[in-house]
This record gives C-alpha cells, sequence and structure tokens, in this order.
C-alpha cells in the first residue's frame, strides 16, 4: 500500500558537498544514496528520522535538516500529528510505536518553581572556598541510634558521592558499548547504574559490583541467585513512568547470541515481559517478593521498588514502604523508553514534580518517611530540577533520558527500530561500534560532575552547604505561575508569598 | 492564599546577641551583672525581643515544676484565658503555690501580658498514669500552648524560669527585677533583632521546653527539613522560629533518645565527610551513621546557641562557624558570650578565653555531687 503521509523532514545540501558519502554511511535509516550517473548525492526524505547523525559528521557542513513546511490545513482540533497517526493506523492495522519520553506539552513544574537565595539576614556559602557536600546515603533509617548497639537496626544502604543515578535501561533495550559505559561511568562517579531488566552480562559482574543495581522485572529476564547477589542493590520494577501499566517486548532482532545468553533465553525470540508480575497480583503479594529477594541476598542489599506515578500513588507508595521496600523509585509521567506505545506513552500517568511530593508529604504525616528513601525520575534534565526535586522531598533522582543525551542520543524517538544511528539503542555491530565506551563514559563523567558543581553553587546560595540539609526544605521553593491546587499539592508558596 | 499553604513554612528571621554565665561550685548569683552584659551588646538587638532563663532560682519549690503563663490580650481576653487555663491546669496538676510574677512598673515595657507562675506537681489521670512526668508535663504544655486562645506557657521547669518580654534585654531584665529578687548558679540571655515579625511577648527568646532552654543566634537554612523531622515525630512547631526548632531537637535526642550532649553536638553540627573519611574506624563509623540517621537534624547555616539544662551549660555554633561566640573562664565562672566585651566588661580579669571551633560543642557541667545538690530536684 502506498502511503499517503508527507515526509516529516526536508534535508538540503548545500553546494559545499563532494560527494564524499559520509553521510550516506553515516545513516542508519537509509536516507541517502550516490547517484554515480549524475555524480551527485540524492535523499529520500520519507525515511528521515531527525536524528542529525549526518549534519553532525559532513566534514563539509553541507547538510540541514529541518522540520518539513508542508503542511495540511491548519485545524485546531485536527493537528497534523492526529492526521498522519491516523493515515499510518490506516495503513498498518497496529499500535503506532514510539521511543524517548513523552514530547507533548503539558505543564513541566519544573519550569514553574523558583530557588531561594541568602541575602543579608544570612550568608551565602561559597563551594570555591568551603566545604559543600552533596554525599547521600539511599536506605531505611531506624528512628533513632543505640550507641551500646551500634549495629543493631542499621539496615543496608547506598551510599552516592552525589545525589544521582543512572536509571534502569536494559542490555538488549541499549548497545553493549552503552550498557558499559553506564557502569564505568557510575563507578568513577561514586553512584550506581542499574541493569534493567535485561540481566547482568557475567564478564562485567565482579568489576561493577559495588556501582550496581539489578533489576527485577515481569519477564524475570537473567535472574538467579547470583545475578541478585551480583549488584548492591536489588529493584523491582513494577512499573515505568513511559508505559505506566502494560509489559514490554524486545523484539527477537534484538537479541543477539550475548543478549540472549545474558537474559537467559534462546537467541533470537522475542523477549516478552508481562504488563505484571505473575506473582504479584496485590500488595501482600509484594511484601513476599521483598522477603524473597532479601532471603536470597542474605539481608545485605537495600531492595527499591520502582513505580510508575499514576493517580494513587502516595497511597501505593505507603503500601510499598509498609511491605518492606527500602527505597521507592518514582518514575513520571515524562521518563523516556526504548519502545511503547504513543498512546500510553502520552496519556497515561502524571508528572513526577507532583508525584514525588505528594508521597513524600504522604509519608510523612504516617510517620514513615526515614523507614524509606525516595528516588524521582522521569523527566530531570538539568541540576536545577535535580535541586528542585530533593527539596520537594526526594533523596536522589534517577537520570536516564540525560544520560543518553550526553552520549549522543538526539531524542529521535526510533528507539523501537534498533536501527539507532548514534550506536546506543541498538544492537547491530557495525551501528554499537560508532559509540567509544571510553569516550561516552567520559561524557558520564562529564555531566555528573558539571550538575554537581552546579547543585553546590546552588546550595551554597541557599546558605546550605550539605545535601540533607535540602531534603524536603520547600521553604526554598516558591511557584510561579501556578494554581492554588498546584502549589497545595507541591506544598509551596507562590513567589512573594 | 489557602489555609493549607499559609500553614506552610513560615519562619521568623532574627539575628541576636546571646550571654550565658555559670558557677561551676553552683554559688548562686542575681542577674545584675548578666544585665549589664546583656547591654554592653545593645546595638545586638533592636528592642523587639530579649529574655532570661535562670537556674537554681526557686529552691523552696524545687521538687515542683514552676509553670510561668502569660495571658495576652485586653483585660477581658487575659481574664478569660486566666480562667481556662487554671480550669486546665487544676484539673491535671497539684499546684502547691501560685502568684503574679512580680514586676516593676517603674520599666516602661509595651503591652506587658499578664503574667503569673504555678508550682505544680502532675496529678495524673486515665491513661496517662503510665506516663512519666516529663512527657506528661510536655504534652500539656503542648495543649495549653496550642489549644487555649491567649494562654502561653513559656517556662515549665524545676527550680528554674524564663523571663523574657518585648523590649531590649536590659528593660525586661529590670522589668522583672532580676537584679534583686532571683539569685540562680547559671543564667542565660537573649537579645533580639528580629527582620520581620511583629513584636509579641511569647515571640521572645529564651525557648523552653521543662529545663532545657536554648538562646540563639542565627538562621538556620535547614529549617524547613528540621522541621518536617521533628513535626513527624509529634513535635509541633508553633511559633516558627529557629530557636524552637533547636529546642525540640535537643528534646528528642536528649530527653527522649537518651543521647550524650557530645553525641547531639555532633548531629546538630556535624564535621565535615573529608574530616570524617580521615578518622579512625571507630570514629568513622560513628559520625557516618549519625549523619546518615540524623541527616534531618543537621542544622544548616550561621547559628550560635547556648544551651542551658539543670546543671550544665553548652555553647555550640554551626559546623563552619558563622556566628560569633567566645568562651571566658575566670576562677568557677564560666561565661560564653556573643562578644568578649561584655565578658570584660564584668570581669575584666580572665583565665582564659577562645573562640571554640565549628560544630565544637563546649559544656560546662557541676561537679557530681553539686549537680545532685543543686540541680537534680528531690
Amino acid at each position: 500500500m502506498r502511503s499517503l503521509l508527507l515526509p516529516e523532514f526536508t534535508i538540503s545540501r548545500s553546494d559545499s558537498c563532494d560527494r564524499c558519502r559520509a553521510c550516506e554511511h553515516q545513516c542508519s535509516f537509509g536516507v541517502h544514496t550516490y547517484d554515480a550517473s549524475q555524480d551527485m548525492m540524492i535523499s529520500d526524505n520519507y525515511r528521515c528520522a531527525g536524528c542529525q547523525r549526518c549534519a553532525v559528521f559532513c566534514p563539509k557542513g553541507a547538510i540541514e535538516i529541518r522540520p518539513t513546511p508542508s503542511f495540511y490545513r491548519p485545524n485546531a482540533s485536527w493537528s497534523r500529528e492526529r492526521i498522519e497517526d491516523i493515515k499510518r493506523q490506516a495503513e498498518t492495522g497496529g499500535v503506532i510505536l514510539t521511543g524517548c519520553g513523552s514530547d507533548k506539552p503539558f505543564r513541566i513544574y519544573w519550569d514553574h518553581i523558583l530557588l531561594n537565595a541568602s541575602q543579608v539576614t544570612n550568608p551565602s556559602i561559597d563551594p570555591l572556598r568551603e566545604p559543600m557536600e552533596l554525599r547521600t546515603f539511599l536506605g531505611s533509617k531506624p528512628e533513632s541510634l543505640s550507641l551500646s548497639d551500634m549495629e543493631a537496626g542499621t539496615d543496608p544502604v547506598l551510599t552516592l558521592e552525589t545525589p544521582m543515578l543512572f536509571s534502569a535501561m536494559s542490555y538488549g533495550a541499549i548497545s553493549y558499548n552503552a550498557f558499559q559505559a553506564l557502569a564505568i561511568a557510575a563507578s568513577r562517579s561514586g553512584t550506581f547504574f542499574n541493569t534493567g531488566e535485561g540481566g547482568m552480562p557475567a564478564e562485567m559482574r565482579s568489576q561493577f559490583k559495588e556501582h550496581t543495581i539489578v533489576q527485577v522485572a515481569s519477564g524475570r529476564f537473567g535472574i538467579d541467585a547470583e545475578y541478585l547477589n551480583s549488584g548492591a542493590a536489588v529493584e523491582i520494577k513494577i512499573g515505568q513512568g513511559a508505559k505506566p501499566g502494560i509489559g514490554g517486548h524486545l523484539p527477537g532482532e534484538k537479541v543477539s547470541q550475548h543478549v540472549a545468553a545474558t537474559r537467559m533465553i534462546p537467541e533470537g525470540t522475542d523477549a516478552i515481559s508481562p504488563a505484571p508480575h505473575h506473582d504479584i497480583y496485590s500488595i501482600e503479594d509484594l511484601e513476599m517478593l521483598i522477603s524473597a529477594i532479601k532471603e536470597v541476598t542474605n539481608y545485605e542489599k537495600p531492595v527499591i521498588v520502582k513505580v510508575a506515578a499514576v493517580h494513587n500513588i502516595s497511597a501505593i507508595a505507603s503500601g510499598i514502604v509498609r511491605a518492606g521496600a527500602d527505597i521507592i523509585a518514582i518514575d513520571g509521567m515524562r521518563g523516556g523508553t526504548g519502545a511503547a506505545p504513543k498512546a500510553i506513552r502520552d496519556n497515561v500517568g502524571i508528572p513526577i514534580e507532583l508525584a514525588v511530593s505528594s508521597v513524600d508529604r504522604r509519608l510523612r504525616d504516617e510517620g514513615i518517611r526515614e523507614r524509606c528513601s525516595i528516588i524521582a525520575g522521569g523527566g530531570i534534565r538539568c541540576s536545577a530540577d535535580v535541586v528542585k526535586a530533593i527539596a520537594l522531598g526526594a533523596d536522589a533522582v534517577y537520570i536516564g533520558t540525560a544520560a543518553l543525551i550526553a552520549m549522543g542520543c538526539t531524542l529521535c524517538q526510533r528507539c523501537y527500530t534498533g536501527r539507532c544511528s548514534w550506536g546506543i539503542c541498538t544492537q547491530d555491530p557495525g551501528l554499537m561500534r560508532r559509540l567509544n565506551v571510553e569516550e561516552a563514559a567520559q561524557r558520564l563523567v562529564n555531566l555528573l560532575s558539571a550538575w554537581s558543581h552546579e547543585i553546590k553553587e546552588m546550595l551554597g546560595g541557599m546558605g546550605i552547604n550539605a545535601i540533607e540539609s535540602l531534603r524536603g526544605n520547600r521553604d526554598q521553593l516558591r511557584g510561579i505561575g501556578l494554581h492554588e491546587w498546584e502549589l497545595d499539592v507541591l506544598g509551596i508558596k507562590g513567589a512573594g508569598e | 492564599m489557602s489555609v493549607r499553604r499559609q500553614k506552610l513554612y513560615s519562619k521568623e528571621i532574627c539575628a541576636c546577641s546571646i550571654f550565658g554565665a555559670m558557677s561551676r561550685t553552683g554559688e548562686r548569683f542575681t542577674g545584675e551583672r548578666v544585665i549589664r552584659a546583656m547591654a554592653n551588646m545593645h546595638h545586638r538587638g533592636n528592642g523587639l525581643g530579649g529574655g532570661f532563663a535562670a537556674y537554681g532560682i526557686y529552691p523552696e519549690f524545687r521538687e515542683y515544676y514552676a509553670f510561668h503563663l502569660m495571658f495576652t490580650g485586653d483585660a477581658r481576653a487575659q481574664r478569660e484565658a486566666k480562667r481556662a487555663a487554671e480550669e486546665f491546669l487544676f484539673r491535671n496538676f497539684d499546684v502547691v503555690h501560685d502568684e503574679e510574677i512580680p514586676h516593676s512598673d517603674d520599666v516602661y515595657v509595651r503591652d506587658p501580658p499578664l503574667l503569673w507562675r504555678y508550682f505544680l506537681s502532675p496529678s495524673k489521670h486515665g491513661e496517662d498514669i503510665h506516663l512519666p512526668d516529663d512527657e506528661y508535663v510536655v504534652r500539656k504544655v503542648v495543649h495549653v500552648n496550642s489549644a487555649i486562645d491567649n494562654a502561653y506557657i513559656f517556662s515549665s521547669g524545676k527550680n528554674m524560669g524564663c523571663f523574657k518580654g518585648v523590649g531590649y534585654p536590659e528593660e525586661i531584665g529590670r522589668y522583672f527585677m532580676l537584679d534583686r529578687l532571683y539569685r540562680g548558679y547559671l543564667w542565660t540571655a537573649h537579645g533580639r533583632f528580629p527582620t520581620n515579625s511583629q513584636a509579641w511577648w511569647g515571640g521572645a527568646h529564651p525557648f523552653g521546653l521543662l529545663d532545657t532552654t536554648v538562646v540563639h543566634n542565627g538562621e538556620i537554612s535547614s529549617y524547613g527539613t528540621n522541621r518536617w523531622y521533628l513535626e513527624m515525630l509529634g513535635y509541633k512547631c508553633t511559633l516558627h522560629t529557629d530557636t524552637e526548632v533547636v529546642a525540640y531537637a535537643v528534646d528528642l535526642l536528649m530527653r527522649r533518645q537518651d543521647l550524650p550532649m557530645e553525641v547531639v553536638a555532633k548531629i546538630l553540627a556535624p564535621p565535615t565527610w573529608e574530616t570524617i573519611d580521615r578518622m579512625d574506624v571507630r570514629e568513622r563509623e560513628l559520625l557516618t551513621t549519625l549523619r546518615r540517621i540524623y541527616g534531618p537534624l543537621l542544622m544548616n547555616g550561621p547559628f550560635a546557641v547556648i544551651i542551658a539544662q539543670s546543671g550544665r551549660m553548652i555553647g555550640l555554633t554551626d559546623r563552619i562557624r558563622l556566628r560569633p561566640l567566645t568562651v571566658a573562664t575566670r576562677g568557677e565562672m564560666f561565661y560564653i558570650s556573643s562578644e568578649e566585651a561584655s565578658v570584660r566588661l564584668i570581669s575584666p580579669s580572665l583565665d582564659s578565653v577562645w573562640s571554640p571551633r565549628g560544630g565544637e560543642p563546649v559544656i560546662c557541667e557541676l561537679d557530681g555531687r553539686l549537680k545532685h545538690e543543686i540541680a537534680a530536684p528531690a
């Protein structure tokens, strides 16, 4: 069937092009071809994902890729996206897949929150001259300390040198090189990366053990006792911000021999994660799984439960704490994904800003806030977002999309095709090689270092020199351009109040 | 603003002078020199609050809790508040003596409330029978302060008392005739420079709970964090002051959790990680555990504080020492002050004078025998 869609992008090539064919080589979607008869490069706009790989790698800077100027008759109700989604579905009869976090213009609360700074009545602190501390502990904390028996009541914790962790991205979804880069960067930065549900390659286990969070998801891929003990913590993944309530599907094409071995499934078979865990149909079932994992890991590792931010998130979080989780990870609706139905990604869940604030308050009201730590993820874009998340009650944040961007991702949203031209979200050996592990790790280390410096500057301005004094400190936040109900949920005053 | 958000963290900001004097041998002295020392730091306050805490002043009633109450509003509101408060007190305590707190009409102060004191012991009923005395008293104090309009208990320890109000500390001291009527072995004092609050007698410092009092110079940037933690554990921060938060933290850690002051200081003002990481294993583990568990009680931002309890006085600054604190000794006398000049004024020769390092507590205690005789009520 002939496609009736317009191309998304228009490619223009200037005269400086000298037909070196670098673009042809770089494009993983087959946009560029060389026409020998005319000695010129030809582009197929229809195939372009807008990933900008060719533009960046063109030695002459000759390529420019823009959103196509062609349009359908403007219609407030029927946007181009709505029209084209229908055409696409009429042509395929299928669910529209997409990758990355939602690109819809829901209010980004981070951008409506302003930070405080000290003036006159207390001094700001200069992080260049004074100690400024970001060390963070995640895990259950006892209400009081017994000096006579310090061992008693101290549950296992994760120690982070900066309050940011890499969120779950599985080997299989992302390339081996990207996976390794995350592991290396986490260990160099004194924080943690998360295996996602794809298991942990055996050869990486001993080197990165102290900086790994191993995940248990509904597909239970690659899980045995050794795997559970190969990290510093275990995360039970209930849901993900990009696709709450649904499962996952790693297509067989991405299941290479090594991916298959790590996931403990046959090579080339689809890896399908069910929507729920089939041994968790209620909160008491979660409690049993947490207990089972603690048994297997000899009570030496904190257990994280990751859930998507949904409407009743505070009640759910309370249940999770009471079920024995040491850490709750909440993933907001702007969280990323390798593949999700677009209808789910763009319509299900709530923003992390509202979720984290409401969970923190609920746990405090119930007097159980210190029985667990909170990791906020899904939509953290910069160091200021980190500061705001912690002031709204998070202990630390997960960063996923930001880490991918640091490695080269341009958010073209074609992760689900397995053709990532940047070598991040692919298992194609040729594409994978494009990602230099050492360089990617360095970019990640640099990102964490840069954000840490900025966080220190913001803390110093507030007159705070240890990150623990920021947690839940809503006093340092004011809202701007928000409705009263939004200020109430965030638990902050309006600017000037 | 919605009612819910009005209750959100609103904090009073103030700077201050603080002073403490203690006789290590338990010798009792009047507040005369303390008032003079405070007057010397006049410019550190702005006349919107002054106060004193004095220990050992009620030896004849030393086994009874001494409640100081203020009744505010117009004359009728004061009478009504007093009636309601007394109805509550007489129902829950055996009151052995009560009287108006003496004051001098020669000193002009603005809008003084009706001030009354009660010496009493718990009279527990029902479920309260199982509560320890201190806990019982704390609960009743919190009840009066939060549930009875215009009545406010601002002192509730044994053999000690707080005296405070709106004015410069030297005016408040003379108003209560602290230089003539009382003799204590330990005095602390506070002169206040609030920048954003209306003057209210109850808002003056010291802030006290049972026999723990706090005078404080600082603005705690971690207020929001400290407050939710304490509120989660049942404290109600109704005064919106940093001082209240310090007092509750000390109450929680020392009375409820029984931690020694040395450890409490390391919770409120811990060493930096750089320092901790260089310590030997045992110390490192203790301090790491303290920061891990009690991170929300770290008092961040500039402060210098004098905490007093029966038989001891503690000086402490924030971890990077952003507010001044000077310690001095002369014979059996021990002084802590915002400024050395105030100490020199009343004791020109000193045996030693030093500025403690940030986060390092200075603790002055009566010796064990004296402590038992003088400080510990029968």
